[in-house]
């Protein structure tokens, strides 16, 4: 009987460790996964494929994490079943291991849509090191000149900067009118297409892949796309980052309740007692909406493996909740985009915008009952973290508000009261 | 009754049942506290604080010349007429380390400071996202983030050294 059993050892999965060995530095932990290598940042397989990042830099715990933590590391295998009467998960191989505590941290896999030519030699998902392994080789092997990216979401924008960075010409396809349309408004959006652009990227929008044609000579290697409006774009690779779903595979034979992904409580509990979801796999809480849902990312996974360690180890803790958070980097333009920056026009909101397009400057936020939730700041995000704290604190800023978008907006602007909350003065 | 001493490698049991807790018996932090009504806003401690971290230590050079441009950790807010120095607070529980997603971000348990790795920073900019206090920067030269180290190897920090007010105050705190 092993007291904590964690399936997957990405972000959620190393959040649970390290919250466990917190409090509990004594009861046995093992961690099933399939991947043998050392724990990674997954964010950083684009620097890996542009050669700005080796696989050492994109190390996020020591080589020791494992025996560290005095965790039993089940690296390699793969968990094919959970019988959750029995409270066991079983292994590939089929040993059978005895819970007392699981959670299920499976991650998410990469959605890949029906295309004809799907299987053929160069086409690639984009989420693990292996992949960008893979990628980079393939690169390098067939000495490729042009991409085409499906998906013009993070992981599609990321990829498109490391390719472009190797100096492969890249056509990045969306089905979607815009660009980054889940996390940024048309104005926004916009500002980055020009700047990809003017990168050399050539960008379709409003159009996805029908299907992937063949090299003459070799059809079972890539050679181009072939566009929904019929447009042909000759290609040496293909790369499908349209988004990830839950794994949710393990979890489906079993009684616990899914959704679209796992479902769980403000204590990162399924409906199952003892039994525990976090990252890409479970449907966690957003503050903004107020409701659970899917929100695959990186430091929101950290931050929910944090909480189910710390309530399988008996420490009470509820998770705060993320939402739908990113910035960018890519291309050189500095962007955060956080919450409901990007709703449409109605009485119940209000929204303030402060451009400045000499300096590709743009920002944005969306106000309902003087309460922020949504903002996007372009090219000016060094007091990003402020408002993110006003949005999660449901701070009313009806005092504050002329002042949110200026140059001079900072801690000194807040109530002096929160400022004292927050232990800036004295 | 009387008070037992107990020494601080009487704490050592307990590393078997709460690393942290001994740290924090056996370390108290140093921190920077602000005191906002001494503070004028005059800004030398961004220049002091510039300078500390430039690779030549002069100010001339670190102004003019030095590539990537050197960039002070410590922020003065102003909102006439108040004004004060903020930098990084060292929180506890840091968001910017859960945020972090290469692990350049970490809590030194002995020290409680939070410290970045710039060799392992990819300038994503997650943790500017998630600092309540806007309290880090970006070196857009280096293309990684940089805050406040409270100047490792220094007796006092730079600009709490340099503060002509006192505005600035390094001292034990609980933690």
């Amino acid at each position: 009987m092993v007291k904590y059993v964690i399936v997957g050892a990405s972000a959620a999965g190393i959040g649970a460790v390290e919250a466990i060995r917190d409090v509990d530095p004594v009861g046995s932990i093992a961690v099933i996964s399939e991947e043998t290598c050392p724990q990674y940042s997954r964010p950083m397989i684009s620097d890996f494929v542009s050669g700005k990042a080796d696989f050492k830099k994109m190390k996020c715990r020591t080589d020791d994490f494992w025996k560290e933590n005095n965790v039993e590391a089940l690296t390699g295998k793969k968990a094919t079943a959970l019988n959750l009467t029995e409270k066991t998960v079983t292994l590939e191989s089929g040993e059978k291991i005895f819970y007392e505590k699981l959670l299920l941290a499976t991650g998410g896999k990469p959605f890949v849509p029906k295309m004809e030519g799907q299987g053929k030699d160069g086409v690639f998902t984009f989420t693990t090191i292996e992949d960008a392994e893979r990628l980079a080789a393939k690169i390098d092997s067939i000495n490729a000149k042009s991409a085409v990216v499906i998906g013009a979401g993070l992981i599609g924008i990321s990829v498109t900067e490391a390719l472009m960075k190797r100096g492969l010409k890249v056509t990045i396809v969306e089905l979607q009118e815009k660009i980054l349309s889940l996390l940024l408004d048309a104005k926004a959006s916009d500002l980055v297409e020009a700047v990809v652009r003017k990168a050399g990227v050539n960008v379709v929008t409003g159009q996805s892949v029908q299907k992937i044609t063949g090299k003459p000579g070799n059809e079972s290697a890539v050679g181009g796309v072939l566009l929904t409006k019929g447009d042909q774009v000759p290609c040496d690779l293909v790369i499908v980052a349209i988004g990830v779903v839950p794994r949710t595979e393990l979890a489906a034979i079993s009684a616990l309740k899914i959704n679209r992904g796992i479902v769980v409580d403000n204590m990162m509990q399924t409906n199952v007692p003892n039994v525990y979801a976090s990252g890409d796999v479970a449907e966690a809480y957003d503050f903004i909406l107020s409701q659970n849902r899917l929100l695959p990312l990186w430091p929101l996974a950290m931050a929910e493996g944090q909480v189910a360690g710390y309530n399988m180890a008996g420490k009470k803790t509820t998770y705060m909740g993320g939402t739908n958070m990113s910035s960018l980097k890519y291309f050189g333009i500095p962007i955060v985009s956080i919450g409901l920056a990007n709703l449409k026009e109605d009485p119940t909101i209000e929204i303030l915008v402060k451009e400045d397009d000499e300096h590709n400057v743009y920002k944005k936020l969306v106000l309902r009952n003087n309460i922020i939730i949504g903002m996007t700041l372009v090219n000016c995000i060094e007091h990003a973290g402020v408002i993110f704290y006003l949005m999660r604190n449901a701070v009313n800023v009806k005092k504050i508000k002329h002042q949110l978008l200026s140059d001079e907006f900072g801690l000194a602007t807040l109530p002096v009261s929160l400022q004292r909350k927050m232990c800036v003065v004295q | 009754m009387y008070k037992e001493y107990r020494p601080l490698h009487f704490y050592a049991h307990l590393s078997t049942l709460n690393k942290k807790l001994m740290m924090k018996l056996m370390s108290p932090m140093k921190r920077i506290i602000a005191k906002q009504e001494a503070c004028m806003g005059c800004g030398l401690c961004e220049v002091y604080c510039t300078v500390q971290h430039s690779k030549s230590k002069d100010i001339i050079k670190a102004y003019n010349s030095e590539r990537p441009k050197p960039i002070s950790r410590v922020i003065v807010e102003r909102n006439k007429p108040v004004s004060f120095a903020i930098q990084c607070r060292h929180c506890e529980n840091a968001p910017c380390v859960t945020a972090c997603l290469t692990g350049a971000m970490q809590k030194d348990e002995k020290t409680g400071e939070v410290t970045h790795n710039k060799d392992k920073c990819m300038g994503c900019w997650t943790c500017i996202m998630v600092c309540p206090y806007g309290a880090i920067k970006m070196d857009k030269e280096g293309k990684v983030v940089a805050k406040c180290d409270l100047c490792q190897g220094l007796e006092e920090p730079a600009c709490v050294a340099n503060c002509p007010n006192q505005a600035l105050i390094f001292k034990e705190v609980k933690p």
